[in-house]
């Protein structure tokens, strides 16, 4: 359990302590939006990830049960664009707690009825996770696209109308989110949209993608070379506990699916061992001890 | 550490957090006595939320009953800055800092010094299957193990991992109970000094005992004076969000790390 110091390359090594939270790519790197700081650059056209078939999740379901996977994450692109999103999700919750990531805005009435009942038939929770940029029009389009504080805040109102109360999760794009005043101000909109008890994450920039180009790049400073991860630090890297399938292989985590020196194989047997953190994404979650789950 | 095994048992109470709530634990002890348990073990977090914690730590050591180290002991024992209770949301652990501060200073020393002797784990034995007593998890001690997101798998998991029939956890404050075969699986017992978040005042324990050859698990209700509890709470200057939790029965701060399901059930 020994968390490693570092490699002759002089990067630190994270081991992977248990696959306990297993991400699908469920819709590829394809997009109905595409955000100015989205650090896989997600797109209409982006076919760098293809959707995953409910085949496909399945096969990797059943490897994972007998891994003791705790939790499953879908994220992509967009997971509601996928055809078969309804079935892979009702075939997992019977194996386990889901969070779906969406920006939301394919929601509508029909579909949050439809999650309210899968969550209901489920013994286990399934939660849904929609991103937002900012506490109105102003700050939230220029990020995310022109028209889509609204068209979220559709699939906000039709998710707590069915019942379900979404996590909502806003990153520093939003100037000043993190504060307390920023939180403070989160926490009272969204009892203004409709969600009385509201569930907030908020996430630090990854430099890496389209964010490179909105705001910045890494600078070479921002790296884990020479470090040592003591065993506490490891315990907080969500990479020592994760593993991402997308269409292409399974990677480490769901940040460095862009590099393809971060797949570790094609099975999650494949990927049960250590992870080198010679990536800068990695100086993020190291320095913030960020992890892409709720 | 070698884990203690404290022996074969017929009839066993489980103490979840207690959280300082001295008046649930002797009311739980009472009704331990009249249901002839033959032992009570108590799984750690015993200060923090209420009033005098010495209070609950001086009927735990004169009864001589096993205790498991909680995350809160471990803090206290250790001299930590803040309770490693594994939160994220900042004004949760703002709470949870005014909730620690109060029983860091209020824990005499020598309670200090005894809860560093705690042990993580206890075994025992009910109809033949192997418990693994812990506080958080087996393999993290603040580890929040809910009903709805510990999936059968994961359990077998830890089972296995940890050589146990059944593991016996609180931490969460919510009891609930998961099998994944007769006499496996996971027993959140829940807490002692805290309400489940249902709108009703009385907190909860466990008795485990052996019935028809298999391991039985009854969740056993708690009426005592928590108007009581709320006055001594109140009168040592403890937050109005934590007294209204004891008048209630609804939680009020450190929401954020429950579950959907879980969260969805209460007021706030």
């Amino acid at each position: 359990m020994n968390a490693q110091s570092c490699a002759s390359s002089g990067f630190p090594i994270a081991p992977l302590f248990a696959l306990d939270t297993l991400w699908f790519q469920v819709a590829g790197t394809l997009c109905n939006l595409q955000c100015m700081h989205c650090f896989i650059s997600c797109s209409t056209t982006n076919h760098a990830h293809e959707m995953l078939t409910l085949a496909d999740v399945k096969r990797h379901l059943r490897e994972a049960e007998a891994l003791g996977v705790k939790e499953y994450y879908f994220t992509g692109g967009e997971p509601f664009m996928n055809h078969e999103i309804f079935e892979i999700l009702e075939e997992t919750l019977c194996q386990g707690p889901v969070s779906v990531l969406t920006n939301g805005v394919l929601i509508r009435a029909d579909t949050a009825a439809r999650l309210k009942r899968l969550s209901d038939a489920s013994e286990y929770s399934l939660d849904i996770r929609i991103s937002i940029d900012g506490w109105n029009a102003a700050t939230n389009d220029p990020i995310r696209g022109a028209g889509t504080f609204e068209r979220i805040l559709g699939g906000v109102r039709a998710l707590a109308s069915a019942g379900l109360n979404p996590v909502i999760t806003v990153t520093e794009a939003c100037e000043g989110a993190a504060t307390q005043d920023g939180r403070t101000r989160f926490f009272d909109f969204l009892r203004s949209i409709g969600l009385p008890q509201p569930r907030l994450k908020i996430m630090p920039l990854l430099r890496i993608g389209a964010e490179e180009q909105r705001l910045r790049a890494y600078e070479s400073w921002e790296t884990l070379k020479g470090r040592e991860l003591t065993p506490e630090e490891a315990g907080v890297l969500q990479c020592t506990g994760c593993r991402m399938v997308t269409s292409k292989g399974v990677y480490v985590c769901p940040i460095l699916i862009d590099s393809p020196d971060a797949k570790m194989g094609e099975t999650l047997k494949d990927t049960m061992r250590p992870f080198q953190l010679s990536h800068q994404a990695c100086f993020t979650c190291h320095e913030t001890g960020f992890s892409c789950r709720t | 550490m070698t884990t203690v095994d404290l022996g074969t048992f017929q009839r066993i109470s489980l103490f979840g957090g207690i959280y300082s709530n001295y008046l649930s634990l002797l009311k739980a002890m009472e009704i331990s006595r009249s249901r002839g348990v033959d032992a009570m073990i108590a799984l750690g977090d015993f200060g923090a939320f209420g009033p005098h914690p010495d209070r609950t730590v001086e009927i735990l050591r004169a009864s001589g009953i096993p205790t498991i180290q909680g995350n809160y002991e471990e803090s206290l024992a250790t001299a930590a800055e803040d309770c490693h209770c594994g939160y994220t949301d900042p004004s949760d652990n703002a709470f949870a800092q005014i909730s620690y501060d109060y029983t860091r200073e209020k824990t005499a020393v020598a309670h200090k010094a005894w809860m560093a002797t705690l042990p993580p784990h206890l075994r025992l034995t009910i109809a033949g299957k192997r418990l693994l007593l812990c506080h958080g998890s087996p393999r993290k001690i603040n580890e929040f193990l809910w009903e709805t997101t510990t999936p059968r798998p994961f359990i077998e998991k830890l089972l296995s991992d940890h050589a146990a029939d059944l593991i016996v956890c609180t931490h969460t404050g919510l009891q609930w109970q998961r099998f994944t075969g007769p006499g496996r699986g996971v027993v959140n017992v829940g807490a002692l000094g805290r309400p489940a978040n249902d709108g009703k005042p009385n907190v909860w324990f466990a008795i485990l005992e052996e019935r028809a050859g298999d391991v039985a698990v009854d969740f056993v209700p708690v009426e005592y004076d928590h108007a009581r509890l709320a006055r001594e709470m109140r009168s040592e200057g403890l937050p109005g969000e934590f007294v209204e939790t004891i008048e209630t029965g609804w939680w009020t701060t450190c929401l954020e790390i429950l579950p959907a399901k879980e969260r969805a059930r209460g007021r706030f």
